[in-house]
C-alpha cells in the first residue's frame, strides 16, 4: 500500500504534490500518472505541470485557482489513476563510446574494475526510464544505472562538458543538451540534439519515455552529427550557478 | 527602412524580457521574464503597451541607444537613473514618464543607482522572433530575446513601430514602487529538513544580500541555517522565490532564471507579491523575512492589484509630446508629486 501523496505548499503560486523521498520507479510511476491526470482535466489557472523524481509541482494563479480548491480536485481523481500504463514513448539514443569524446570512460573502468568494453556493454544492454527532465534545458535524468558502473559524483565538477555528451552519476544517466560546467563521468557522445529552441516539442525527451543506448563507431557519429551540424546552434557557456 | 533602436553600448547586462515562458517547465525550460514584473508593467503602460510586451531589463549601467526611424515613444521605470539624451544635445529626460525621441537621437541609460534594475519599454515593443511563445532571454541557454544573449554593441534591434503616434505623453507622479521590507514568505516543502530553530532564525535575523546575485537567484549572508536532514533530497520542482538552503547554510532566493528543479532543500518560499521587491535588491542590502499564510499571500496580491489601480489614479497627461523642452522638463521635475489643474484629466486603465 501506497502512503497518501502529500499536497504541499511552495509559495503561494506552487503546489507540490509528494510521493516520497526517494528515487524509485513505483513513485516515479505515480507521478506520471497524476501528471497526465491533471493534464487531462484541462483546469483553468494551472500555468505550468513539472513531475519530478519524487513529486508533480503544479504551477498556478492564485486568483484564478485556490490551494485547497486545487486540493480537493485531486484528491478526488488519484485513488483511481491508472498508475501501470506506459504511455511515454521509446527511443533508441546513438551513443559513441570513442575515446575522444568520453574523457572519463577509462578513468570509470578502472575504478570499477571492469574494461572498457564492459563498461560500454553495462552502460547500452539496459532500458532507461525518463524520471524527469530539468536541471537545464531538455536535460532528461534516466535511470537505473547498473550498480555495477554507479560511481559518486566527481568532487571537482568539469568546467566545460560539450553538449550531447553522455554522462553517468550515482544510478543515473543523462545527455548535456548544451556545453555547460558539470560533475558527471562523462563516458560517450550522441549526434543527436535533445533540445533544439525551435522545435515543437523542443525537448527531444518527456518524462515516463523509455531509453536505449545504443552503440554507434565513430564513423557514424560523425556521419550523424553532420547531417545536424547546419541546424546546430552555438550556445553559450553556462556561467557559474549561484 | 526597418526602424531599429541601434546599441551604442551595451551597459552591464541589459536583456529583452517580458512576463516570461510558461508550459515548459516539464522540459527543464525556465520561466524567465522580467526580475521586477511591477515596474516593467508601469514601463509598458506609461508607452500605452499591454502588459505582456517585452522590455528591456538594465540591471547596473545601462545602455547608450540611438534611434535611426522617424520617432519612437519610450518610457523608463524602476530604480533611479539619469536618463539623458547625449546626442544632438544633451539633456536630461524623465523616468516614470513617457517621451518621444527622434531619428538620430542618441541617449544613455546611466548607472541604477537605488535598486538592481530598471526597465525601457518602447511603444508597439520590439520586433523580435519569440522563442517558445515568449520574447524573454534565457542566456545560459541561448535563447530568446535578442539572439539569446544580453546586447552588445552595434546590435540593432528592430522595433514594431516606425513612428510614435501623436498623442499626450504620460507620466507617474508618484516616481515610487510599491513593496517594503520585511519580505514575506511560506515555509516549506522541506522546512522539515531543517533544525525547528532555523525557520525562526530565518524570519528574526537580518541577512544580507552577498554579491553572488545573478538572474538565477540571490545568496544572502546572516545567521547559518542548520539542516537536520542532511543537504541533499532527490530533486523536487522549483518555484519563484524558492529560499533553498546549500551546505553552508547560507540561503539563496531563486529568482527569473531559476531552474525548474533542484536538490537543495528548501526552507520556505517568498510570496508573489513579494517577489518584485526581493529582485529590487542590491549586494549589501539588507534583506528581513516575516512568516505569512497563503490566505496572507492572497491578500497581498489583492493590495497590489489596488495599487496599481491608483497607480492609473496617479498617471498624469504631461505636454512634452513630440518636442523636448528643457524648461518644461526643469519645471516639472521641480514641481514632481504636484498635481496641477491642466493634469487633472485621469486616463484610468
Amino acid at each position: 500500500m501506497n502512503p497518501p501523496a502529500k499536497f504541499l505548499p511552495n509559495g503561494d503560486t506552487v503546489m507540490v504534490v509528494e510521493f516520497g523521498e526517494e528515487i524509485d520507479l513505483d513513485i516515479s510511476r505515480r507521478v506520471t500518472a497524476l501528471y497526465a491526470g491533471v493534464n487531462a482535466l484541462e483546469l483553468a489557472g494551472i500555468t505550468d505541470l513539472v513531475p519530478t523524481f519524487r513529486s508533480l509541482a503544479i504551477h498556478y494563479d492564485p486568483e484564478i485557482v485556490s490551494f485547497a480548491g486545487l486540493e480537493n480536485t485531486l484528491a478526488k481523481i488519484l485513488p483511481d489513476l491508472p498508475i501501470d500504463d506506459f504511455t511515454g514513448r521509446d527511443w533508441s539514443i546513438p551513443a559513441c563510446y570513442d575515446l575522444d569524446l568520453s574523457p572519463d570512460l577509462e578513468a570509470v573502468a578502472e575504478a570499477c574494475s571492469l574494461s572498457i568494453e564492459e563498461v560500454i556493454q553495462r552502460h547500452s544492454s539496459d532500458t532507461y526510464h525518463v524520471y524527469m527532465v530539468g536541471f537545464l534545458p531538455g536535460y532528461p535524468y534516466l535511470g537505473d544505472l547498473t550498480a555495477e558502473i554507479a560511481l559518486p559524483r566527481k568532487a571537482t565538477p568539469n568546467l566545460r562538458i560539450p553538449a550531447r555528451s553522455i554522462a553517468i552519476a550515482e544510478r543515473m544517466t543523462a545527455v548535456y543538451p548544451i556545453e555547460c560546467p558539470g560533475g558527471w563521468h562523462v563516458i560517450g557522445r550522441t549526434p543527436v540534439r535533445l533540445f533544439d529552441e525551435t522545435a515543437s516539442p523542443p525537448a527531444l525527451l518527456a518524462q515516463g519515455d523509455r531509453v536505449r543506448f545504443t552503440p554507434i563507431s565513430r564513423r557514424e557519429y560523425d556521419c550523424l552529427a553532420e547531417k545536424d551540424a547546419g541546424a546546430n546552434h552555438v550556445l553559450p557557456h553556462g556561467k557559474s550557478a549561484t | 527602412m526597418i526602424p531599429i533602436l541601434r546599441v551604442h553600448k551595451p551597459g552591464l547586462h541589459t536583456t529583452v524580457q517580458d512576463l516570461g515562458r510558461y508550459g515548459l517547465q516539464s522540459m527543464g525550460v525556465p520561466v524567465s521574464g522580467a526580475l521586477d514584473t511591477t515596474a516593467l508593467r508601469i514601463a509598458n503602460h506609461l508607452v500605452g503597451n499591454e502588459p505582456t510586451i517585452a522590455a528591456l531589463e538594465v540591471l547596473g549601467a545601462g545602455p547608450v541607444l540611438e534611434v535611426t526611424t522617424e520617432s519612437v515613444r519610450i518610457a523608463v521605470a524602476g530604480g533611479k537613473a539619469l536618463i539623458e539624451l547625449l546626442s544632438p544635445y544633451r539633456r536630461q529626460l524623465p523616468t516614470f514618464e513617457s517621451f518621444c525621441l527622434h531619428r538620430g537621437d542618441v541617449f544613455c541609460i546611466g548607472p541604477v543607482t537605488d535598486m538592481a534594475m530598471t526597465y525601457l519599454s518602447v511603444e508597439g515593443g520590439f520586433d523580435l522572433p519569440p522563442a517558445m511563445g515568449s520574447l524573454s532571454t534565457y542566456t545560459r541557454g541561448g535563447f530568446g530575446g535578442f539572439n539569446g544573449r544580453q546586447l552588445e554593441s552595434d546590435d540593432e534591434l528592430s522595433l514594431v513601430l516606425s513612428a510614435a503616434p501623436v498623442r499626450d505623453e504620460l507620466r507617474f507622479v508618484e516616481r515610487r514602487l510599491p513593496g517594503d521590507l520585511p519580505i514575506r514568505i511560506i515555509p516549506g516543502p522541506q522546512d522539515d529538513f531543517f533544525t525547528p530553530e532555523s525557520l525562526h532564525t530565518l524570519v528574526s535575523c537580518d541577512y544580507t544580500v552577498s554579491s553572488a546575485v545573478d538572474r538565477m537567484g540571490m545568496r544572502l549572508k546572516g545567521p547559518l541555517l542548520e539542516h537536520a536532514r542532511g543537504f541533499n533530497i532527490t530533486s523536487d520542482g522549483t518555484a519563484p522565490g524558492s529560499i533553498q538552503v546549500p551546505g553552508d547554510g547560507l540561503p539563496i532566493v531563486l529568482l527569473a532564471d531559476r531552474q525548474t528543479t533542484g536538490g537543495y532543500p528548501k526552507i520556505g518560499c517568498v510570496i508573489s507579491a513579494d517577489l518584485p521587491t526581493v529582485a529590487r535588491l542590491r549586494p549589501g542590502n539588507t534583506i528581513r523575512f516575516a512568516l505569512a499564510t497563503l490566505e496572507q499571500a492572497a491578500e497581498a496580491r489583492r493590495e497590489r492589484e489596488s495599487w496599481f489601480a491608483r497607480f492609473r489614479s496617479h498617471i498624469k497627461r504631461s505636454t512634452l509630446s513630440g518636442i523636448i523642452d528643457p524648461i518644461t522638463l526643469h519645471t516639472q521635475n521641480l514641481v514632481s508629486g504636484v498635481v496641477g489643474p491642466d493634469d487633472a484629466t485621469e486616463l484610468g486603465k
